[in-house]
């Protein structure tokens, strides 16, 4: 029998020994976040003689204020359309509504985000405005971003993790293959796949070009804003599949085989075992996988940052790297602040939602 | 309903026998038990049956058609598993009709099946609860609706009572044997309890490491054992052993004595023995009786006394320091440290060719 210690069994040992701990995450976890929250509500910069002063929402309204306005077409003398020489309809400018105008106090010092024509004839144009038309586009390619990894990312982890739940001869060896992206560091990676992408002689486009015989233009991955993003979402997919793929791995691994084998007897197919045995038991993980998923895809940061810098013109814009940029690049910690309490808000409900949406529901 | 035949059945992994030659003829609606202590085969066998496990070499066949390169949905048997193998994530009316869900059977006829498989188990009131509102005893009742329900030529059950507790154990097996009764089908029961497989079976087969030790009706094989290792295996408490050495042989009466036994002459069947040589005499507890001295034909000391009420079992040390069980009838008293004389039945003796190892004691 081993005797009873006072280090052991002593209430305040126990704490002393979490204590450190403890305080790493007070200070540089629990802290920062309240501070952010205080920094959002005033007009704090990085390094100013000024005191700040506390400004309530109108940090979240610079960020989010939106606003909308129709144009009407420039009519001649006659009344007909005024059109430019290249056969498109002419407006009036929108800085005649946004700038100094009294009759529009809603949309003052807002800028195009975008537009569409509308009405009969398609003569007008609604125009969608917005106070900080960059914040906005990071947004939009957040949610792209995340819309199209977490279930690309989820479902290729785990065909993956399928593929990899086998017993066959060296399959470990394939294991540390898809699990080796996630162990370097994602700077490295990005900084690799800068390469890869490259325009001139990256190795896609090589590789590209070889396969169809020099009939592939290269292209310049990501200095286009047509292909940028995609470039950074299929980069970011690849270096974590391996990760979640683990996750998935450790998923199938809790169903019983005694559950396939009664399936087996049962004459079940590969696909309705899935259905029926791997994919409900696999219920609490894909909760989880998805999840995480969701929250690492809302840092997006690295990557952009490493890769694109936000461009071009502003097409890899991300919610993370606007807060870096906007708190430390230009040293307006409140508006980064701001940035980084509404991206809380945003992953707190999506989990919430995932979360509901995917309850295990009693009859 | 079919016959099952096994030919010379074997199973190794590797260098590593598992099944040595299995040779068995179970009849068309016969309840077969194969009975064996942990490791020596039983569930291999079984799972061979089911097609859950290659066979290495040997045919099986099940009614007229060799199955061994057979998967299990076309062998027409349905298999009852210890940990129940019921899917956590349906309804006990989903589990039941999960064979005919597979075989997109028409719903109308699935509801049919179902209600008729309830009903023999008496759990139409349970149809529309999850396996976690079951206890133990009607999750099992579950799996062996979900094998009635596919009208299987063979049941096979893997252990079905191990996981319940003594009381309902009682309970399922008589449910079992009340279900073969009623479906008249072949049933292939594995267990390592003796009483399951005496009392359910029409026919035990006892294995040990791989081989069958001796098949045949449960009294047969509880009366005339055919080797220590049946003898010893069968019967609660276990049979008596005591080396012996063979003083007279007359025609089938052979007189054996040692130090602490008495001479003795016991009636013996289809085993040869040599003036001289030792043997192995075994005793049923049961059929030991306490006796006078002068009558008694062993003198021993009461070690340990048991009182079960209906009987009372006695651990009795003899004179040369081997032990000897004694079950005596009705609830008596004893003391420990008595000295007591013993007697048997001498027809109900039997003596055996071979000596005792400490494998055969251990039962």
């Amino acid at each position: 029998m081993a005797t009873k210690t006072s280090l052991t069994q002593s209430n305040i040992s126990g704490w002393g020994f979490a204590l450190p701990a403890f305080a790493l995450m007070v200070t540089f976890i629990i802290l920062p976040f309240f501070f952010a929250l205080w920094f959002s509500l005033t007009n704090q910069r990085l390094i100013s003689p000024n005191p700040a002063k506390f400004i309530g929402l109108t940090n979240y309204t610079e960020l989010l204020s939106v606003g909308t306005i129709l144009l009407e077409p420039e009519r001649d003398a006659q009344g007909d359309i005024v059109r430019t020489d290249d056969g498109d309809i002419k407006y009036p400018r929108l800085r005649n509504f946004t700038r100094k105008n009294p009759d529009y106090p809603a949309i003052q010092g807002m800028q195009e985000w975008f537009s569409w024509q509308t009405g009969p004839n398609n003569e007008f144009k609604r125009v969608i405005l917005a106070k900080d038309v960059v914040f906005m586009r990071a947004l939009k390619n957040t949610f792209v971003f995340v819309l199209v990894v977490a279930p690309l990312q989820a479902g290729l982890a785990l065909g993956l993790a399928l593929l990899i739940n086998q017993k066959l001869r060296g399959i470990n060896i394939y294991r540390a293959i898809y699990f080796m992206p996630v162990v370097v560091s994602i700077v490295v990676v990005a900084f690799l796949w800068r390469l890869i992408y490259d325009g001139n002689n990256g190795l896609l486009n090589n590789l590209l070009g070889a396969m169809s015989f020099g009939w592939f233009e290269p292209v310049d991955w990501l200095g286009q804003t047509s292909t940028a993003m995609g470039s950074i979402i299929a980069m970011s997919i690849w270096q974590a599949v391996g990760f979640h793929m683990v996750i998935w791995l450790s998923g199938l691994q809790t169903i019983s085989p005694t559950l396939y084998e009664a399936a087996d007897l049962e004459g079940a197919s590969k696909w309705q075992t899935f259905r029926y045995v791997t994919w409900p038991g696999l219920r609490n993980t894909a909760v989880l996988v998805l999840i995480v998923i969701t929250m690492q895809a809302f840092g997006l940061f690295a990557q952009v940052d490493v890769m694109t810098n936000g461009g071009p013109l502003d097409s890899t814009q991300t919610i993370v790297f606007q807060a870096i940029e906007r708190g430390y690049g230009k040293q307006d910690i409140s508006g980064g602040s701001a940035i980084s309490v509404l991206l809380f808000l945003i992953v707190l409900s999506i989990s919430l939602l995932q979360r509901y949406l995917t309850r295990e529901r009693h009859s | 309903m079919a016959d099952v035949v096994l030919k010379n059945i074997r199973k190794s992994f590797g260098s590593v026998d598992i099944i040595k030659g299995v040779d068995l003829e179970i009849n068309d609606g016969e309840f077969t038990v194969f009975v064996g202590p942990s490791g020596c085969g039983k569930s291999t066998l079984l799972r061979m049956i089911a097609g859950l496990e290659d066979i290495s070499s040997g045919d099986m066949i099940i009614g007229d058609k060799v199955v061994n390169a057979l998967p299990p949905k076309d062998r027409s048997v349905a298999m009852v598993f210890q940990s129940y193998a019921i899917f956590p994530h349906m309804t006990v009316r989903e589990n039941i009709g999960f064979g005919l869900t597979i075989a997109k059977t028409p719903k109308a006829e699935k509801d049919l099946k179902v209600q008729e498989a309830a009903r023999i188990l008496q759990m139409e009131h349970l149809l529309d609860r999850r396996p976690s509102q079951l206890s133990g005893g009607q999750r099992q009742r579950v799996a062996i609706g979900r094998a009635i329900t596919r009208k299987p030529e063979v049941f096979l059950f893997d252990e079905p009572l191990s996981n319940l507790d003594a009381a309902l154990r009682m309970d399922m097996r008589m449910e079992i044997g009340k279900l073969h009764h009623q479906l008249g089908a072949t049933m292939i029961y594995v267990t390592h309890d003796q009483v399951e497989a005496m009392t359910l079976a029409d026919k035990i087969v006892v294995l040990k490491d791989g081989e069958v030790m001796q098949a045949g009706a449960p009294m047969d094989l509880y009366h005339h054992p055919k080797n220590l290792f049946v003898a010893g295996f069968l019967g609660a408490p276990s049979m008596n052993f005591a080396v012996v050495n063979v003083e007279k042989i007359e025609g089938d009466q052979i007189t054996v004595k040692n130090d602490a036994i008495a001479e003795t002459t016991v009636h013996v069947q289809g085993r040869s023995f040599t003036v001289g040589t030792k043997a192995t005499l075994g005793l049923r507890p049961q059929y030991l009786s306490i006796a006078d001295e002068r009558d008694s034909c062993m003198m021993g000391t009461i070690v340990l006394t048991e009182r079960l009420g209906s009987e009372t079992i006695l651990n009795i040390k003899l004179s040369d320091g081997s032990t000897m069980i004694a079950a005596i009838a009705d609830d008596q008293i004893f003391k420990i440290g008595q000295s007591v004389g013993l007697t048997f039945d001498a027809d109900r003796a039997h003596l055996f060719d071979e000596l005792p190892s400490a494998s055969d004691a251990a039962h």
